[in-house]
């Protein structure tokens, strides 16, 4: 019987195997060959691409190098959101290993933030942790958490300890029975068809009457046009760490087990290829 | 939470309950008239019926309500005819009781009422103390009254045989009538109310009854007990003035409401006079306004009085029943009544909804706010559904109805009002849309312009006029043409029949609803509240027709409300609903349609809840599978992104030292922790500590615990970390965390540790053994394939133990994987597949078979005094005496203020009690005499006793969560499944248990899908037994109250219960009181510690033929379906000290000797149980010369014990 742990660890040891080749119009010293690596759906580009940056180092000479960078055909990929969420938003439907080329000149500053050391991830990951929470609890959990179990939090997803990381993290998964669920859900849909970065507003996980909600639901209010209508074609496909769960599934349920470790539901809703 | 009822009457009559587990009203569907009052205890439901007679409800439970009918057949011996009925003239009778003195005959005895039967005829007793007579029943003596033998000698002049007879209530889940027996029964009952339970257990099962008549007498009913639910007669009670109404907790407190408004209040009540001395009386809540109603509940009273308002009474306990002052509460209600756990209940006089009072705590009595119960009645139409299966659904409800109510013909017009409005909702639900935005309360619109118009219109239409007051634009269209013919043969000419019952009535119901003011309203409570709280009083006293109140009730109100589907209440009681405010219920904001899904909630599927088979979950699990597959396999051979590495967690706790003297010392701790090669975990612990300013350290390797105990006392929160060589010496690693959370915070890391080293996961196996510690904590193992094997088994020392959340006394398994535990409170429980829960939170746990256990023990101390010729028994004592207030050894001192529960985990959830309930007998004060101090104890007072004493009991409470799921309500103190294997997962599996009061019991329908199985089957039995086993084809044998064994014939497939029982004489001198069977072997365990094995066993005499001794200073045994025997021994030595409850295992047992040879030691002290009867698993054979030398036969025939090197300590 398949338990829901099960699927907390599904998530947590998602991989994606990825191919970084370093953009042509770098200047190297010798050809560079490219790089692959597992990457963990849940971390951080920057977090865990020490080894690519290495790897090119080797090969470049040193005043040729700025802060290093990643692009996917064309768009530059934004660290801060977790690569699960950039690999479904950008490449779901494309051929694995996924490709990414690595640039260490021309900084996107319009497009992207800065990532100058480890420190500014940590403090983007705790301040999605704490916003979550916020919206979870009122911040209770977080707040009454020390010093050392945020920095426990952190540790595991930088040293990519589950134990370590699930066992302060279901402190933060916890509710009262009574009600049923989180205060709110954190989530945020992302869209390909809009500029506006995501959608997030306030949604609760069971209904003023007391019904549990679901994706559907969600979607409902938040995003209609993601939903399928009758008897057309479905026209939109909605992703969460590069599976599409049924839109009855619910959203407390969702946000328990399929949140990333920032504690956000990060959903994609992507057009259905048309091949 | 066991499930239990709240019971509520509506303004028509109808009796309905409601679940704690439920959101459904259902309705009393038996009852074949309208009642006009109930009282609910947890086992009954009393009521007052229209017809003004009593009728009791007796839920239904597994076990009978069976009676034994004895009587002695006495002879004496003459030369001429031997043994014969002729006595001699002083003799007593030649059938009598025990005594002689009351002469009594086969056919003297009479069912008491109809709804008893006989079970079988008479049948002599053959049973003299545990020993068969063998001579048809005779036993002899001397002469009478003397001691009698079984064994006739030379001087045996007489002779008797007791003959039994049982009875059984049959009436059981049915309103049955209480006869009437006096006939100088009075005026018609009007008020009724039942508690008192708690006053005492003896006899089991005792409630007060009081009863209110309309002239305002006060009856009490004598008698009540289990074996007597009906009781025997009424005694009238002596009375200040005229009662009204009448309230009786669970505890002592009585309070009754005089027709003046004032209150009196019973005093005097003790456990042997529940029926109290005298009155005192109280004066209403507020001088202009009399009161009107009382409820009370242990410790608390709350009142009503003439204008609505709610009071609450402070100070009100035991010693000072009449409380000091009255607080007045927000609310009006009409009616309000306290539950178990002084839990209130109450009915608003504004929508006659049945409110619950949120917050009552046992320091917050009066609670915080009223909350209104919405749950919608069983029959009430789905406000969006109008699919087919629901109309038919209500259509079906509605014929019953009709056919049951039609019975009473004295409310025939209420009757057709009935069944006109279930009649509407069927019209109704037909065209859903007019009410899916209607407003469900009606109470606060004008209703007075659709009222004129009723009598002209059918019901269906007349609910389209309301529709279209409320909303004309949108449903006028709907009204006439919707209605179906089949409805006009009864149109209602309600204003024409309201008066025709009772003018009186007619007139307060006018007043109440009339046009000025919406209903209920306070206008008319001066003078009507009195009269409307008794309606029934004053219709009935005023003409002596026997119609109903409620049928006057229902007539007055339906006319306004006959379309309204909020239900009107007109009585609740809470006294058989236990819940307090940490329960869970979903009683207050689920809408109408959830009906259809209560169903699903309340079948009690163990093992498949519909969230787990839900659809996206599946998809879910699949799909995480595919991406696994899509994104992971074949990209192996990629480098992981982020290096594996050694992780250490560090803190601070206090370390048991293992030199003397032993002390806490302040230690560092550390837990390094790092990745196997293929994956698997591993670990060491550290523990750096100082000796002599010297550092050095202490360390144990993960993969080498082979268990942790947590040691809640209330001054440390400290834990037990075993190796096999710390269970050989008897002497773990301890550890005390600063705070109880950290504790467990180290132990859920700990044991998630110790479970990947030895990659273990998930739920225990089928095959897994179980324990449980005397704290009630329990573990469990996986057997490793060469746990039984020969010559070289697995130490059982080296036995990794895992807990599991929860807390029992007994558990007991089976190879196919069905788990069942007793509680300390006798709860049974049934594993639900789920591991974790307790401590191990989050990954150690499983997610969804973890539930809520409570568990509630009592704490024990007692008073002793000396006698001294001044002033007689006193608490001075002796210099060299005990305590005066101590524990039972008397060397500790434990007063009543100074205990504590037994750690931070319990609350005490009563105050202290004496309780009579101790072995050897008390006399009325709960008071044991005896010559000296420490000495054997007896419940009266002789010339020689200079000491005495009495235990005090006060029960604490624990909440704890684990993967069990209570199997209510019959509480058990032992249960056994058959060991062997099923062959397939339909197959019922046999299960045996002994309930707390010594009924046998047979559990049908488990199987492994539905490990609770279904009901239980009794089993009769002459006496009370106390242990049970079930083993190979079917052999079931059980140990009886008086020590002796007996062996059940015939049990089979076919006939799960078996037919007779053979008994079996115990060991000689010795009294059994445990036995466990396996696949051939018998073993059994005696109240003096000694383990005795069945011989002589054979297909065809499965009885044996004698007992023989094999080991003592054991405590429990364990027989296996390999007939491995493990026990619980005491006295095992170790490096430090002898232990108390240590787990052993049989060596050398062999089909050719199986009763072993020798004993290995495993995990101790401080364990009460284990079963090892879910281990089936074949060791692998290995053929090997035989053994000569036995090794020591048994644990340690020591002397003394000290506990000290107990992890858990006895």
């Amino acid at each position: 019987m398949a338990d829901d742990k099960d699927v907390l660890r599904d998530v947590w040891f998602g991989r994606i195997p990825t191919c970084f080749t370093l953009n042509q119009d770098e200047v190297t010293e010798r050809e560079a060959e490219p790089y692959y690596l597992l990457l963990p759906r849940v971390s951080y580009l920057t977090l865990v691409t020490d080894k690519v940056k290495k790897h090119f180092h080797k090969v470049m000479r040193a005043e040729d190098v700025e802060e290093m960078w990643f692009e996917y055909e064309g768009t530059p990929l934004k660290w801060h959101n977790p690569i699960g969420l950039l690999f479904d938003f950008h490449a779901s439907n494309s051929v694995l290993p996924w490709s990414i080329t690595v640039h260490f000149k021309n900084f996107p500053d319009r497009d992207l933030l800065h990532c100058p050391s480890n420190s500014v991830i940590e403090a983007h990951f705790m301040s999605g942790i704490k916003e979550a929470d916020a919206l979870k609890h009122k911040s209770q959990v977080v707040n009454d958490m020390q010093k050392k179990d945020h920095k426990q939090l952190w540790m595991g997803l930088q040293n990519d300890k589950f134990d370590q990381f699930w066992a302060i993290n279901r402190k933060l998964m916890e509710y009262p029975t009574e009600e049923g669920g989180f205060r709110y859900i954190p989530f945020r849909i992302y869209q390909t068809t809009s500029d506006r970065p995501f959608i997030q507003k306030l949604f609760r996980p069971v209904s003023p009457e007391g019904s549990v909600h679901t994706l559907c639901d969600l979607l409902k209010e938040m995003y209609p046009v993601a939903l399928p209508s009758d008897g057309e074609p479905k026209r939109y496909q909605v992703v969460i760490h590069g599976i599409e769960p049924l839109l009855e599934t619910p959203l407390q349920w969702l946000s328990e087990h399929l949140s990333h470790p920032d504690n956000f539901l990060h959903i994609c809703v992507l057009p259905v290829p048309s091949d | 939470m066991p499930v239990s009822l709240l019971w509520a009457v509506d303004v028509y009559g109808r009796v309905y309950s409601l679940s704690t587990a439920g959101q459904v009203w259902e309705q009393c569907r038996d009852a074949q008239m309208e009642f006009k009052r109930v009282t609910a205890a947890q086992q009954c439901c009393w009521g007052i019926a229209c017809d003004n007679n009593i009728y009791l409800n007796l839920h239904a439970s597994d076990l009978p309500v069976r009676y034994q009918e004895e009587t002695y057949e006495n002879q004496r011996w003459n030369p001429v005819d031997g043994f014969s009925e002729r006595l001699l003239p002083s003799d007593r009778w030649q059938w009598s009781d025990v005594t002689g003195l009351q002469h009594q005959p086969l056919d003297n005895f009479r069912l008491p009422s109809i709804s008893w039967e006989w079970e079988g005829d008479w049948h002599a007793d053959e049973n003299l103390d545990g020993e068969p007579t063998e001579k048809g029943g005779w036993t002899f003596a001397i002469d009478f009254p003397a001691t009698y033998t079984k064994d006739k000698k030379w001087n045996s002049c007489v002779r008797r045989k007791r003959w039994l007879r049982y009875r059984t209530y049959k009436a059981m889940d049915t309103w049955a009538k209480i006869p009437s027996q006096q006939t100088t029964l009075p005026d018609p009952f009007s008020d009724i109310s039942c508690g008192g339970w708690e006053i005492s257990d003896e006899p089991r099962g005792r409630l007060s009854l009081w009863a209110v008549s309309l002239q305002g007498k006060v009856w009490f009913r004598e008698g009540i007990c289990h074996h007597n639910p009906e009781g025997s007669l009424w005694e009238e009670m002596l009375l200040p003035g005229e009662v009204v109404q009448i309230s009786c907790g669970p505890g002592d407190l009585i309070w009754a409401v005089l027709w003046e408004g004032q209150l009196i209040v019973r005093e005097g009540i003790s456990r042997d006079c529940p029926k109290g001395t005298s009155w005192a009386e109280v004066d209403s809540p507020s001088p202009d306004v009399g009161a009107a109603h009382v409820a009370v509940g242990v410790n608390v009273v709350w009142a009503l009085t003439k204008d609505n308002k709610v009071w609450f009474r402070r100070g009100v306990n035991s010693h000072n029943p009449s409380g000091s002052g009255w607080i007045n509460m927000v609310g009006e209600m009409i009616m309000i009544n306290v539950g178990l756990n002084d839990q209130v209940f109450a009915i608003s006089c504004e929508d006659r909804a049945v409110y619950f009072r949120q917050g009552v705590t046992s320091s917050e009595l009066s609670g915080k706010t009223w909350k209104a119960i919405t749950v919608p009645r069983d029959g009430d139409r789905s406000h969006s559904s109008a699919s087919t299966s629901s109309l038919q659904s209500a259509g079906c409800y509605f014929c019953g109805e009709v056919r049951a109510q039609s019975v009473v013909s004295d409310v025939e017009s209420d009757t057709e009002k009935g069944s006109i409005d279930g009649a509407s909702r069927l019209v109704a639900s037909i065209s859903p849309e007019s009410f899916v935005d209607a407003p469900t309360d009606l109470s606060d619109q004008p209703i007075d312009a659709p009222k004129p118009r009723i009598p002209k219109v059918t019901s269906d239409s007349f609910i389209s006029e309301l529709v279209s007051d409320r909303e004309p634009g949108k449903t006028s269209s709907e009204g006439g043409p919707s209605g179906p013919a089949v409805l006009e043969e009864e149109p209602i000419p309600g204003e024409e029949e309201v008066d025709a019952p009772c003018a009186s009535v007619a007139l307060s119901s006018s007043q109440s609803g009339g046009p000025p003011d919406p209903q209920w309203s306070n206008v008319d409570l001066e003078e009507a509240q009195g009269q409307q709280a008794q309606t029934g009083a004053v219709a009935d006293s005023a003409d002596t027709c026997s119609l109903s109140s409620v049928a006057t009730y229902s007539l007055a109100i339906e006319d306004q409300y006959g379309a309204d589907e909020h239900p009107l209440w007109a009585w609740v009681s809470g006294g058989g609903c236990s819940v307090d405010s940490h329960s869970q219920l979903n009683w207050f904001n689920c809408s109408v349609n959830a009906s259809s899904l209560v169903q699903s909630v309340q079948s009690m599927s163990l093992s498949v809840t519909p969230a787990q088979t839900a659809a996206w979950r599946k998809q879910i699990f699949e799909q995480l599978s595919d991406r696994t597959k899509r994104e992971m396999d074949n990209f192996r051979h990629y480098e992981q992104a982020v290096e594996q590495s050694v992780w250490v967690k560090k803190g601070t706790m206090q370390w048991w030292r293992d030199w003397k003297p032993h002390k806490w010392i302040d230690v560092h701790f550390a837990l390094e922790q790092f990745s196997g090669p293929e994956g698997n975990k591993d670990g060491i612990l550290f523990i750096y500590y100082n000796f002599y300013e010297e550092k050095k350290y202490l360390h144990a390797f993960i993969n080498e615990v082979t268990i942790l105990v947590p040691v809640l006392n209330d001054s440390k929160h400290s834990f037990a970390v075993y190796t096999p060589e710390r269970t050989k010496q008897r002497w773990p690693i301890r550890l005390a965390a600063a705070t109880e959370l950290e504790m467990h915070d180290w132990l859920a890391l700990l044991s998630v540790s110790c479970c990947n080293s030895r990659g273990l996961q998930g739920s225990p196996s089928k095959q897994a053994a179980w324990s449980v510690t005397c704290k009630g904590d329990i573990f469990v193992s996986e057997p490793s394939p060469s746990l039984e094997a020969m010559p070289y088994p697995t130490p059982c020392d080296q036995m990794f133990w895992r807990q599991v959340g929860g807390h029992l006394r007994v558990v007991e398994c089976n190879s196919v994987g069905i788990v069942w535990g007793i509680g300390y409170d006798h709860t049974a429980w049934v594993h639900t597949g789920g591991y974790g829960g307790g401590f191990s939170q989050g990954l150690a746990s499983s997610t969804d078979h973890i539930y809520t256990q409570v568990d509630v023990k009592s704490v024990y101390i007692y008073e002793n005094q000396r006698w001294n010729p001044v002033s007689g028994y006193t608490n001075r004592g002796l210099p060299t005496d005990r305590y005066m207030w101590s524990d039972a050894s008397g060397l500790h001192e434990c007063t009543k203020t100074n205990m504590k529960p037994p750690s931070p985990q319990w609350t005490w959830v009563s105050d202290w009690a004496i309780d009579y309930s101790v072995s050897g007998g008390t006399d009325r004060e709960g008071w044991q005499y005896a010559g000296d101090f420490p000495a054997s104890y007896h419940g009266h007072k002789t010339l020689k006793d200079f000491v005495r004493r009495r235990r005090w009991a006060r029960k604490s409470k624990l909440t704890t969560t684990g993967p069990w799921q209570e199997i209510p309500p019959i509480s058990l103190i032992d249960v056994t499944i058959l060991p062997c294997a099923a062959q397939s997962s339909v197959d019922v599996v046999p299960l045996w248990a002994i309930s707390n009061k010594g009924d046998v019991l047979c559990r049908l329908g488990v199987t492994t899908l539905t490990p609770a199985g279904s009901s239980w089957l009794h089993v009769g039995t002459d006496q009370p037994f106390k242990s049970i086993s079930i083993g190979a084809a079917s052999q079931v044998w059980a140990i009886a109250k008086d020590g002796s064994a007996f062996y059940r014939g015939s049990v089979s497939p076919q006939s799960p219960a078996g037919d007779s029982w053979y008994h079996i004489p115990s060991p000689a001198k010795q009294k059994l009181k445990q036995v466990s069977v396996g696949r051939t072997s018998v073993y059994t365990v005696d109240e003096n510690g000694n383990l005795w094995y069945r011989q002589g066993l054979t297909p065809s005499y499965p009885q044996g033929s004698s007992w023989e001794h094999i080991s003592n200073n054991v405590r429990k045994v364990s027989a296996g379906p390999l007939d491995q025997v493990w026990i619980i021994a005491d006295k095992v030595q170790g490096s430090q000290s002898l232990s108390c409850g240590t787990v052993c295992h049989r060596l050398g047992v062999q089909p050719v000797e199986p009763k072993g040879q020798s004993w290995d030691y495993g995990i101790g002290g401080g364990w009460d149980h284990i079963t090892v009867r879910g281990n089936s698993m074949e060791p692998p054979r290995v053929r090997l010369p035989s053994l000569t030398a036995p090794a020591p036969p048994s644990p340690l025939p020591a002397s003394n014990t000290e506990a000290n090197g107990n992890a858990v300590g006895c």
